[in-house]
């Protein structure tokens, strides 16, 4: 893997420390509820029953985790297409979720808005954004709602590494820094835009966190396939942003196991690589950690067993929805509810 | 009643609404401390201070990415982007992003928001500073369109275009800023989608927007005492919402119809018109439809060249007559 560098404090060695039992047992769950639930979505793509594109975070369960964990209620999550972990992160139903991917009535948008748009505003997912780039300054303006109303809410933005080769990362990161503005940036680094290594497109080594000193930031590099650390990092970014400290920029080194949407096998990989990555599987290392701490497996069974079933009944119920009803073609195009654009 | 210039009113107008609502905040470059680069929004930022009246970089993505977020979340944004032309640079947010966030999310989330601009010819700034492309934001569907004529209407509209619950985009005109119009006193609150019929006439509809509404009233009247062709003035105003209505209504009664465009030809908003009274008022007209717009041209810096691009008050009175006497 490349080279982790400005780590965050190494995970402790003890159930009983900042993070605690609770947390780590919920953060397990989470990353076995991503990792089933994004399987399951291949898996009906192979059985058409999903539709259209799907970027899967197979191998990324880790960032969405440790991020969302660490948020409050308040805390707003911007998405790229690739949102579905992001999406389940914030506590959205699996079946909306997998609904949406089938384009079902019963999916979060009831098939309006598909797989690379995942919104629900009830969980503060602020939406799923499909054109690189568009939702960094997004996400500045719902932290300026913060900053002028006082409230202690952060926007916190995910995106991968190719997004930092694209004019709105740096208009987003220079006016997010300039305003202080209480955003969180977090680079999902996979090692590829789309098909092509992101270093053979980039001018330095780690494509967000070199270019943080450019704003004012510092250089944080995370190790993101360490939910632990991941953890840690977002929740000290947070302490800050609402603290009145501005941005930070994150970048989480990590790996996807997929390629980079259903239609790409990923063969531009060199071989080895993705073997090398499975090695440092985000749930292979937490399972081992709550091993260490005592957690008995039959408690990781469980979840284990829990989380399967789950996602077993919400393809059972996404695949007896029905399609949604003609009628919603032309509603909530404005808010009238509506289309009409004379009279 | 005051006489206001039509720069003054786009402050009058933001102070309006700021005043009345404390989530009405403005953003855009040289906007606060220096009161705009066309003087349009003076003193906003010494009344409503610095949380409320931004300066931003030279970053369009960023001025409308943030507003739109701020608009989700609960605020009210003016956005400011100093020159149409400069949409070319931010059109994700136009175009994908805050016309099409509530579709796509199922009525789940909102963008009131208003998006400011100087738009349009006069000032012999060349090809990519006096573009009118109303036309760019027309054609999408979740937006709203307006383009005010006259200091009165910039008030009205760009109040309505605040409260307004969808995402407005509001088409100031540069060579307007300098006009003058009588102005009421007190509160100013106009409502999208309506045209005006500015001045009444029973031989030939002409319909314009913007800069071509005063060229359009003088071309009527030079019609009217030099060859007693009487000409109805339609002020669009608001191309969406399209008040179709009030155009139909007057084709009825004309049987004639004209528009005034400063756009370049092809699928200027003359053109949609035009095709909507062809399908719903055809056995109404009594001779072809004419547009009347800037030829199919980037616009040149030189003023005698501009001058002659841009629809003028003699080419409108010499093509109304041509069609009339034809």
């Amino acid at each position: 893997m490349a080279k982790v560098e400005d780590r965050a404090a190494a995970p402790s060695a003890s159930l009983n420390d900042d993070i605690g039992e609770e947390m780590r047992l919920r953060m397990y769950r989470m990353q076995v509820e991503l990792r089933e639930a994004e399987q399951r979505a291949f898996d009906l793509f192979l059985q058409n029953l999903v539709k259209g594109t799907s970027h899967l975070s197979l191998g990324q369960e880790a960032v969405a985790t440790g991020f969302a964990a660490a948020m409050k209620p308040g805390d707003l999550s911007f998405c790229t297409y690739r949102g579905h972990a992001h999406t389940l992160a914030r506590g959205v139903a699996i079946e909306k979720v997998l609904g949406e991917l089938m384009q079902r009535d019963n999916g979060l948008m009831r098939g309006k808005g598909g797989s690379m748009h995942l919104t629900s505003v009830d969980h503060g997912v602020m939406g799923s954004y499909a054109i690189i780039g568009a939702h960094l300054p997004i996400a500045c303006g719902a932290a300026w709602r913060a900053q002028y109303k006082g409230s202690k809410d952060v926007a916190v933005c995910f995106f991968g590494d190719g997004t930092t080769n694209i004019g709105a990362f740096h208009e987003a990161l220079n006016f997010a820094s300039v305003w202080k503005l209480p955003v969180i940036f977090v680079c999902e680094n996979n090692l590829y835009m789309e098909y092509t290594p992101i270093g053979d497109v980039t001018a330095v080594q780690h494509p967000a966190a070199d270019r943080a000193s450019a704003y004012g930031l510092p250089r944080i590099i995370i190790d993101g396939n360490d939910a632990d650390e991941v953890f840690r990092a977002a929740s000290a970014a947070y302490e800050k942003a609402r603290a009145g400290g501005g941005p930070s920029l994150i970048e989480c080194m990590t790996y996807r196991y997929s390629g980079h949407s259903r239609a790409d096998p990923a063969k531009y990989r060199p071989e080895g690589e993705l073997d090398k990555w499975k090695e440092r599987d985000p749930i292979k290392i937490y399972r081992e950690r709550l091993k260490q701490f005592g957690i008995k497996e039959s408690i990781i069974a469980d979840i284990d067993a829990d989380v399967k079933r789950q996602v077993d009944d919400a393809t059972e119920k996404c695949k007896a929805a029905p399609m949604p009803p003609l009628d919603i073609l032309t509603t909530d195009v404005y808010a009238d509810g509506g289309w009409a654009w004379r009279n | 009643m005051a006489e206001l210039t039509y720069r003054d009113a786009v402050a009058r107008g933001i102070a309006q609404e700021m005043t009345r609502d404390p989530d009405v905040v403005f953003l855009g470059e040289d906007v606060a401390k220096a009161g705009g680069v066309f003087k349009a929004t003076v003193g906003l930022f010494e009344q409503f201070g610095p949380l409320r009246v931004r300066d931003t970089p030279i970053s369009e993505q960023a001025i409308l990415g943030a507003a739109m977020g701020a608009a989700m979340t609960g605020l009210k944004p003016i956005a400011e982007i100093m020159f149409s032309d400069f949409f070319a640079v931010c059109f994700d947010y136009i175009a994908n992003e805050f016309a099409k966030s509530r579709y796509m999310s199922n009525g789940q989330l909102k963008c009131p928001l208003v998006v400011r601009t100087g738009n349009g010819a006069g000032s012999r700034f060349g090809a990519q500073h006096s573009q009118s492309v109303e036309n760019w934001c027309m054609m999408i569907p979740g937006l709203k369109v307006v383009a005010p004529s006259n200091p009165r209407d910039v008030i009205g509209l760009l109040a309505a275009a605040v409260r307004d619950p969808d995402p407005v985009i509001f088409f100031e005109h540069k060579s307007l800023y300098a006009t003058k119009g009588e102005v009421p006193d007190g509160e100013i609150v106009d409502t999208l989608g309506s045209a005006k019929i500015l001045r009444p006439g029973k031989d030939a509809t002409i319909l314009a927007l913007a800069l071509m509404v005063p060229r359009a009233l003088q071309a009527a009247e030079k019609l009217k005492s030099e060859h007693g062709i009487d000409c109805e003035v339609v002020d669009v105003r608001s191309l969406v919402p399209l008040d179709t209505q009030t155009i139909l209504g007057s084709v009825a009664r004309t049987h004639r119809l004209f528009t005034v465009e400063e756009n370049p030809r092809l699928c200027g908003w003359g053109a949609e018109i035009v095709s909507i009274v062809a399908d719903e008022a055809f056995y109404d007209l009594d001779g072809p439809p004419v547009r009347i717009t800037t030829p199919h041209i980037p616009l040149p810096a030189a003023d005698i060249l501009e001058d002659i691009a841009l629809p003028t008050v003699d080419r409108i009175a010499e093509r109304v007559k041509r069609s009339l006497e034809s």
